[in-house]
């Protein structure tokens, strides 16, 4: 799923530099807490996330998160943004809760491990 | 990638704002000498961990790492408050971390746990009131 297609489901903004829309992303993985980020997701995912501080751009980072989605209109600090810019990792802001964005995606075909469902984007 | 290369990070405790630049530099140094992709994420993870739980808990500290073309070796040195029970800091769950380390999204007791499932090697040494060692090794050759 193309992260434009993500922006497209979410009615998301994106607020980083990054304008390569077309990267592909296969699987999602949300969390607050970052530990599990970093013990449960997979390389190349995307992250949904509450959280909006700098540890989550270096948890991503640390993790080879490729986008992050921040719920309920959560917004990162401008030197946040800048740190994820820096490492080309694209923000994305929905006004969704959690739950209402990890059920559109699901339902788009988004799975967060190979062997929960078919994958079929 | 033949060469060994070493070096070290200097860690200032509470620095929020740079902390996880270490384990960021290390990544991007194995990134360079073009370890596998696999091994340099485990390596990353269990430096980020330790790296946040020098930020989070101690004064001061440092991270030394060693790369053969056989493994990596990370030592993160503390000066810090060290660890009264290490069987238990090693329990997944247990935390000591105060409210506002939580609301970071850290400090929920994977910490360690999660350095010790991506590692090939981790010990810890630790003197109450003095600080901590903590040392892991990754290996490269092996198949992970």
């Amino acid at each position: 799923m193309k992260i434009s297609e993500i922006r497209h489901i979410l009615n998301a903004v994106i607020i980083s530099r990054d304008e390569d829309m077309d990267t592909d992303i296969m699987r999602a993985y949300c969390a607050d807490l970052m530990s599990d980020v970093l013990a449960f997701s997979i390389t190349n995912s995307l992250l949904i996330t509450h959280l909006t501080n700098a540890q989550v751009i270096r948890t991503a980072e640390v993790a080879d998160i490729k986008a992050i989605v921040f719920v309920e209109s959560k917004r990162p600090d401008i030197e946040t943004i800048a740190m994820a810019d820096g490492k080309k990792i694209p923000l994305l802001v929905t006004g969704f809760s959690m739950f209402d964005t990890c059920g559109r995606l699901y339902e788009k075909g988004l799975r967060s491990q190979p062997d929960t469902d078919f994958f079929n984007e | 990638m033949n060469k060994s290369e070493e070096g070290v990070f200097f860690l200032t405790g509470k620095d929020f704002t740079n902390a996880g630049a270490a384990s960021s530099n290390l990544k991007g140094i194995l990134e360079k000498k073009g370890v596998q992709p696999s091994i340099i994420r485990r390596a990353a993870i269990a430096a980020f961990e330790a790296e946040m739980n020098v930020i989070i808990y101690a004064v001061a500290g440092m991270m030394n790492y060693y790369v053969t073309p056989e493994m990596i070796r990370v030592v993160i040195q503390d000066m810090g408050p060290g660890i009264e029970n290490i069987e238990l800091a090693m329990k997944e769950g247990y935390s000591t971390a105060p409210d506002y380390i939580r609301e970071m999204g850290f400090g929920s007791g994977m910490g360690l746990p999660n350095i010790k499932k991506n590692t090939d090697k981790m010990t810890i040494n630790s003197v109450v009131g003095e600080g901590t060692t903590l040392e892991f090794i990754i290996n490269i050759n092996k198949t992970s």
